[in-house]
């Protein structure tokens, strides 16, 4: 394993908040992205920050808490509120051979850096203008009463887009290793952090004490089986599980594979678990239409429809915005249950 | 601050070496014939795309690169130009002979036939390529600009937009990101009369562009943009105020497009009288009349650089000419590092949609 600051300066140490790697404490996933980020800024000079109260604040979710303090307003810019304008910056900056990182207060603010993304960046290399090394991070998801503007998961506005990455992380672990591997990558990374994942206290782990990443464009098999498979990201691998747990009771033996990275997707991750069970369930918690399902459901008729011995189905949320009110938000989006009743189906077709 | 919006003027001559103004009046020629050889190249329909002409505002390109610090190893200044900044680049090393690949699509094109015109990137000689939607080029050289700041560099990035595109939300976000991190950026605005048909009175309400400067807390001139010595002198002013700490910088820059949007658009939006009066302030006769006045270049010296530049230009057109078309298969590549697209199962021996 690599040792940090190869080219950084001597390693400063770390305010109590963030994790001392030798202390073995187990970490929630908002800890580990902490973690990540301050590794990656002692490691690398090049490396900076960019974002809306990323510095004296600390991050709307206080992930960058104390990081102002550590490594000055040169490195943890606090920008206007603009985020086409510092997406776009950021692209220059990287241009110069610097690797920014730009924070989304919420990801649901990326639409206005749709352009600079989609035109401008995801292009670069090809166009022949070089690389563009950066990583845009910031919380998604619902079922924390956001609303339609602090819920969303708009990762499929970006799938489309060549030369885009986008990461997906579920696990603390995983969470902190593909941050790593975003940050060093040499293409831009959309990174999505699920809000509701980021204190659970279920996803508490013991962090490797090395340096460590998480290859980006590799799926991970969360819980092996025989019956069926269920393919999942994010908060939706929590479900997922939860369903399979009362699923084992039925004699019902599910295939969950986290995806972790959606572009480019792990497609042999996929077909080899779906040869295996025969039967493929997708749960996203991204709206319907459009979602990776139906992507997964092509690539899987291409490559092994003959292994198939049910209709391939889906589970996802409702085609409407993110709803606010508790019982609505709760009607609107997937859960365990939904999944159980899928892969019911689909052992009985 | 009468600084922020006086109009520069002329002058500035005296102050060049001949070996200066001969360069000077090189570039100007060699954008004025570069585009004239890819408006017949056009006709030919050989550029495969459209084809944008700078015709009367060369000097505002020229003038305002001149004043940049040049290098091919990638330490000098940077610019982004904007569609009409052919001078721009000339200036900072390209070489005729890639513009016109470009345009013409070509294999050895900077691009290698996947993108057009001025739309191509080299780190070296110091110029990112824009691409059309009109405002990012000023976020991603505010961002340029930044990295120069934050590395204690004494560089400055140099960006362009016209007074269409000066009103999208991007020109304002890169340009007060900028004003706000103290980077050193220029934006000239080249206020050309119109955006493609849409006169100035319908982008802006205001009586200038300059008055910008102003409302974001920066650095701001404005100048006649046919007279190549006041655009090198407001653009130097603003390039050496950036390098020195003192932040970005806006340049209004009066000019007028002679031509239409692009080669297909006849211009009948605009009245004839218009186009004569600015035939009249052409920036490569007055640069003539104004060195030839003051006996600064003899008559001699200019045509023998006229020659010099229609040799290398008809030469570049040659090579270009014979350049080949890329094989159909390289769209494929680079669009991640390290990451093959496939090509279509359709087009592959035997067909079989399963190794899609």
């Amino acid at each position: 394993m690599a040792s940090v600051s190869e080219k950084g300066p001597a390693v400063r140490p770390k305010p109590e908040h963030v994790r001392q790697t030798d202390e073995r404490k187990p970490v929630t996933m908002l800890e580990a992205i902490r973690e990540a980020l301050w590794e990656e800024l002692e490691r690398d000079p090049d490396v900076l920050m960019m974002g809306e109260d990323i510095g004296a604040y600390g991050g709307a979710f206080k992930v960058t808490d104390g990081f102002l303090e550590a490594f000055g307003a040169d490195r943890i810019i606090d920008t206007p509120i603009s985020e086409a304008g510092f997406t776009g910056a950021a692209a220059g900056a990287a241009h110069m051979g610097m690797r920014p990182i730009v924070e989304m207060q919420f990801m649901d603010f990326v639409s206005c850096a749709y352009e600079p993304l989609t035109n401008y960046i995801a292009t670069s290399r090809w166009r022949g203008s070089g690389p563009v090394p950066l990583v845009v991070r910031g919380p998604v998801g619902g079922g924390v009463r956001g609303g339609p503007f602090h819920s969303q998961n708009p990762e499929m506005a970006f799938f489309h887009t060549p030369g885009l990455k986008i990461v997906y992380p579920s696990t603390a672990a995983d969470a902190k290793g593909l941050l790593k591997a975003a940050i060093r990558d040499d293409d831009p990374v959309l990174y999505f952090e699920h809000k509701k994942l980021y204190r659970a206290p279920f996803l508490r782990t013991v962090l490797p004490d090395e340096d460590y990443t998480v290859p980006i464009g590799r799926a991970r098999l969360h819980r092996e089986g025989s019956d069926v498979t269920i393919v999942t990201y994010g908060m939706m691998v929590h479900e997922a599980q939860k369903a399979a747990d009362t699923l084992a009771g039925e004699d019902i033996d599910c295939d969950i594979l986290d995806l972790r990275t959606l572009l480019p997707l792990d497609e042999d991750a996929i077909i080899e678990s779906v040869r295996k069970t025969g039967r493929l369930l997708i749960a996203h918690e991204d709206t319907r239409t459009g979602g990776i399902a139906g992507e997964i459901a092509m690539r899987v008729s291409e490559k092994a429809f003959e292994w198939l011995d049910a209709p391939m189905l889906r589970v996802t949320a409702l085609d409407t915005p993110v709803p606010y009110s508790p019982p609505l938000e709760d009607y609107f989006l997937p859960n365990a249950d939904d999944i159980a009743k899928a892969c019911r189906y689909l052992k009985q077709y | 601050m009468s600084e922020q919006t006086r109009v520069m003027r002329g002058g500035g001559a005296e102050e060049l070496t001949r070996d200066q103004l001969r360069e000077i009046y090189y570039y100007l020629q060699l954008t004025r014939q570069v585009e004239q050889v890819l408006a017949n190249l056009y006709r030919q329909n050989k550029v495969i795309g459209g084809l944008y002409r700078s015709l009367g505002q060369e000097a505002t390109a020229v003038g305002s690169a001149y004043a940049l610090r040049r290098a091919s190893d990638g330490t000098g200044d940077v610019i982004a130009p904007a569609i009409r900044n052919l001078g721009s680049l000339l200036v900072m090393g390209v070489r005729p002979v890639d513009v016109m690949r470009q345009y013409m699509a070509k294999a050895d094109s900077p691009t290698a036939g996947r993108e057009q015109n001025v739309h191509f990137t080299d780190y070296g000689l110091g110029h990112i390529g824009l691409i059309s939607h009109l405002g990012v080029m000023v976020e991603v050289m505010a961002g340029v600009a930044l990295s120069f700041r934050l590395r204690g560099q004494d560089r400055v990035a140099l960006t362009y937009i016209g007074d269409g595109g000066a009103s999208t939300g991007a020109c304002h976000e890169g340009l007060n990101l900028a004003a706000v991190q103290r980077a050193p950026l220029i934006l000239i605005i080249e206020n050309n009369g119109y955006a493609y048909s849409t006169p100035v009175p319908r982008q802006t309400a205001a009586s200038s562009f300059v008055v910008r400067s102003r409302a974001l807390g920066i650095h701001g001139a404005r100048c006649d943009g046919n007279d190549v010595f006041a655009v090198l002198e407001a653009t130097r002013t603003a390039v050496d105020r950036a390098r020195r700490g003192g932040g970005a910088a806006l340049i209004e820059v009066m000019t007028y497009r002679r031509k239409g949007h692009a080669e297909h658009d006849a211009q009948a939006y605009v009245p004839p009288e218009e186009l004569s009066s600015w035939e009249a302030r052409d920036p490569v006769d007055r640069f003539e009349r104004t060195v030839l006045d003051r006996e600064l270049l003899d008559r001699h010296e200019l045509d023998a650089i006229q020659a010099r530049v229609t040799a290398g230009v008809e030469e570049a057109r040659d090579a270009a000419e014979s350049s080949p078309l890329p094989q159909p298969a390289e769209a494929l590549a680079e669009v991640w590092a390290g990451i093959a697209t496939p090509p279509p199962w359709t087009r592959r021996e035997p067909v079989d949609p399963f190794q899609a």
